[in-house]
C-alpha cells in the first residue's frame, strides 16, 4: 500500500483527524437537540468508521459500511423521522426529564465502556503478524458462496419475506 | 505521448525527495495535486459542458442558442458564472440554516469522489482499489443524502416534495444500477477498473453485455436526475425541487455537482462498456476523454427529446422492468460463461 512504516506520523495524524471525526459525531448523535441534526450527526459517524476500514487495508468493509449504512439505512432513518415527528424540530430529541431514567441509561453506558475497554485491554492482540490479503473480497465470496452458501441464502430468503411482508401491511390486504 | 502524465507524476515526486521530502510525504502531496488538477478539470469542463448542452438543446428545438458573447457564444457560461458568484447570497429566514449550508457543499464533495476510482488512462487513476467498481456505486449512492438535507433545510414543501421524489428514484433505480454491472464482474471476475478495461482489449462489454449497457444506461439516468427522469426537478410543477430556495453560488454548487456526476457516470460507462482508454493511434488519455464525451452526447440527445415520466410509472418502470431485466441478464451471463467454458472457448 501508499503508508509504510515510514510514513507513521503520518498515518498516525490521519487516524486521530479521522477519530476525533468519528468520535465528535457520535457524541452530536445523543446530545443534539434536532434530532435531524442527530441522524445527519449519525451518518458522519458511519462515514468516519468507514474511513477507519479503508485505513485498516480492509476497503471492501468501509465500502459496503459506506453503501449499506451510510447510504441506505441513513436515508431510512431520516424518512423515519420526517414521517413520525410531531414536534417542533428543536426539541425532537431531549434526553429525558425524569432523573431515574437518565440515571439507568447512565448506568448500562458505563458498565458497557468499562466491559469495553476491559476486553481491548486484556486482549492479546497479534501485533506485528503478516498483513491481511490483499484480495480479501475474493476469499470472501469464496467463503461466502461456497462453505456458508446455505446460511447466505437463507438470511436472503429472509431478508425477502421480510420485504414482502412490509408491502403487505404498508398497502393494507383489502384489494384482493 | 503516452506516459505523459505518468512521467510528470514520477519527475514531480522524484523532485520533491531530492528536495528532502520523505517519499510517503512525496506520495501524499502527489495525491493531494492530483485531487487539485481533477477538481480544476472538473470546473474547466462545466463552462464547456453546459455551452455545449444549451447549443444542442437549441439545435434539437430549433433556435440559436447562445449566441452573443464570443465566437458562438461560447462564453456565455463564463459571464453565467460570474453573475452566479456576485449574486446575493440568500437564505431564507425560516430555513434550518446549517443543513441548508452544509447540502451542497456535501454533493459536491461526493461527486468528486467519484473520481478517485475512475481509470483516466493507462496505469493513471488517483488510487488504484481493488474494488473500484463498488466504491463508485457506493459513493454514488451517498448524494441522496445530499438532496435530502437540501430538502429538509429548505423549510419549503416543493423542496421536501422534490427531495422525497429524488431518493425514491435514486434508491430504486440502484439497485437494476448495481445488478446491471454485475455482468460485467462476473465476465471479468475483478472490480478493480484497470482489470475491467484490461479484459477489453478484444470485445468491448457493450457487445457481450447489450442488455447491462441499455439497462445501466437507464437507471444511471435516473440515478442522475436527468431528463426524461427529472421528476424530482420539473420546474413546471414543482418549481425546481430540493433547489427551489437555492440562490447565487450555492445553487450553481448543485449545478455543477450535477454535471461532475453526469461526467463521473458517463466516464464509468465509457469505462466498462466501451473499452476505456483502450484504442489505436490516439494516446489512452485522449480516448477515455472522447468515449466520455461521445456518453455525454448521448445523454443531452436522451434529455432533449424525451418527455417526463410521470412518477408512479417511473417506480412502476424500475421495479417491474428493469429490476427483472438486470436479474435475467445476470442469470444469462451465468449460463453463457459455463457454456463458454463447456465447449472450451474460454
Amino acid at each position: 500500500m501508499m503508508f509504510n512504516l515510514a510514513a507513521f506520523s503520518l498515518y498516525d495524524l490521519a487516524f486521530i483527524i479521522i477519530a476525533g471525526i468519528t468520535v465528535t459525531a457520535a457524541l452530536g448523535v445523543v446530545l443534539f437537540k434536532n434530532i435531524i441534526y442527530s441522524a445527519l450527526s449519525l451518518i458522519l459517524a458511519f462515514l468516519g468508521a468507514a474511513a477507519i476500514y479503508f485505513q485498516l487495508n480492509s476497503s471492501f468493509l468501509g465500502v459496503i459500511q459506506i453503501l449499506v449504512y451510510a447510504g441506505a439505512i441513513s436515508v431510512l432513518i431520516i424518512f423515519a423521522i420526517m414521517l413520525v415527528m410531531n414536534r417542533p424540530a428543536g426539541e425532537s430529541n431531549l434526553s429525558s426529564p425524569r432523573t431515574r431514567e437518565v440515571f439507568t441509561g447512565a448506568t448500562i453506558t458505563a458498565m458497557l465502556f468499562t466491559a469495553l475497554i476491559a476486553v481491548i485491554g486484556f486482549t492479546q492482540w497479534p501485533i506485528g503478524a503478516k498483513p491481511g490479503p490483499d484480495n480479501s473480497l475474493g476469499l470472501l465470496a469464496d467463503l461466502l458462496l461456497g462453505d456458508y452458501v446455505i446460511a447466505f441464502e437463507a438470511a436472503a430468503i429472509l431478508l425477502l419475506v421480510a420485504v414482502v411482508g412490509a408491502i403487505i401491511l404498508a398497502k393494507g390486504g383489502e384489494n384482493k | 505521448m503516452e506516459a505523459l502524465f505518468i512521467n510528470l507524476a514520477e519527475a514531480f515526486t522524484g523532485w520533491m525527495i531530492r528536495l528532502g521530502l520523505n517519499p510517503a510525504w512525496a506520495e501524499s502531496i502527489l495525491l493531494l495535486v492530483k485531487w487539485i488538477i481533477v477538481i480544476t478539470i472538473i470546473t474547466v469542463n462545466i463552462i464547456i459542458l453546459i455551452w455545449l448542452e444549451r447549443k444542442i438543446s437549441a439545435f434539437f428545438q430549433e433556435r440559436l442558442g447562445p449566441n452573443r458573447l464570443g465566437p458562438f457564444g461560447i462564453f456565455q457560461t463564463v459571464a453565467d458564472a460570474i453573475k452566479l458568484l456576485t449574486k446575493e447570497d440568500i437564505v431564507p429566514s425560516a430555513a434550518d440554516k446549517l443543513i441548508f449550508k452544509t447540502a451542497p457543499m456535501f454533493f459536491i464533495v461526493v461527486a468528486v469522489m467519484l473520481y478517485t476510482v475512475i481509470p483516466m488512462g493507462k496505469d493513471m487513476e488517483v488510487i488504484n482499489l481493488n474494488i473500484g467498481l463498488l466504491f463508485f456505486i457506493s459513493v454514488g449512492s451517498l448524494s441522496t443524502i445530499a438532496l435530502l438535507m437540501a430538502g429538509w433545510g429548505s423549510n419549503n414543501k416543493w423542496s421536501l416534495m422534490g427531495a422525497v421524489r429524488s431518493v425514491a428514484q435514486m434508491v430504486s433505480y440502484e439497485i437494476p444500477l448495481a445488478f446491471s454491472l454485475l455482468g460485467v464482474v462476473m465476465i471479468t471476475g475483478s472490480l478493480n477498473l484497470q482489470d475491467i478495461v484490461a479484459a477489453q482489449d478484444k470485445w468491448w462489454f457493450i457487445v457481450l453485455q447489450p442488455i447491462a449497457f441499455i439497462t445501466y444506461f437507464i437507471a444511471a439516468t435516473a440515478e442522475l436526475n436527468r431528463g426524461p427522469f427529472d421528476m424530482p426537478e420539473a420546474e413546471q410543477e414543482l418549481t425546481g425541487g430540493a433547489y427551489t430556495e437555492y440562490t447565487g453560488m450555492r445553487w450553481a454548487l448543485f449545478f455543477l455537482a450535477e454535471y461532475t456526476n453526469l461526467v463521473a457516470v458517463s466516464a464509468l460507462m465509457a469505462t466498462v462498456f466501451l473499452g476505456g482508454w483502450q484504442g489505436p493511434w490516439l494516446p489512452s488519455w485522449l480516448w477515455i476523454i472522447i468515449k466520455t464525451y461521445a456518453v455525454i452526447l448521448v445523454f443531452f440527445w436522451v434529455k432533449w427529446t424525451f418527455p417526463r415520466i410521470r412518477m408512479d410509472h417511473l417506480m412502476s418502470f424500475s421495479w417491474k422492468v428493469l429490476v427483472p431485466v438486470s436479474l435475467g441478464n445476470i442469470l444469462l451471463t451465468g449460463a453463457g460463461i459455463y457454456f463458454c467454458r463447456w465447449m472450451g472457448w474460454c
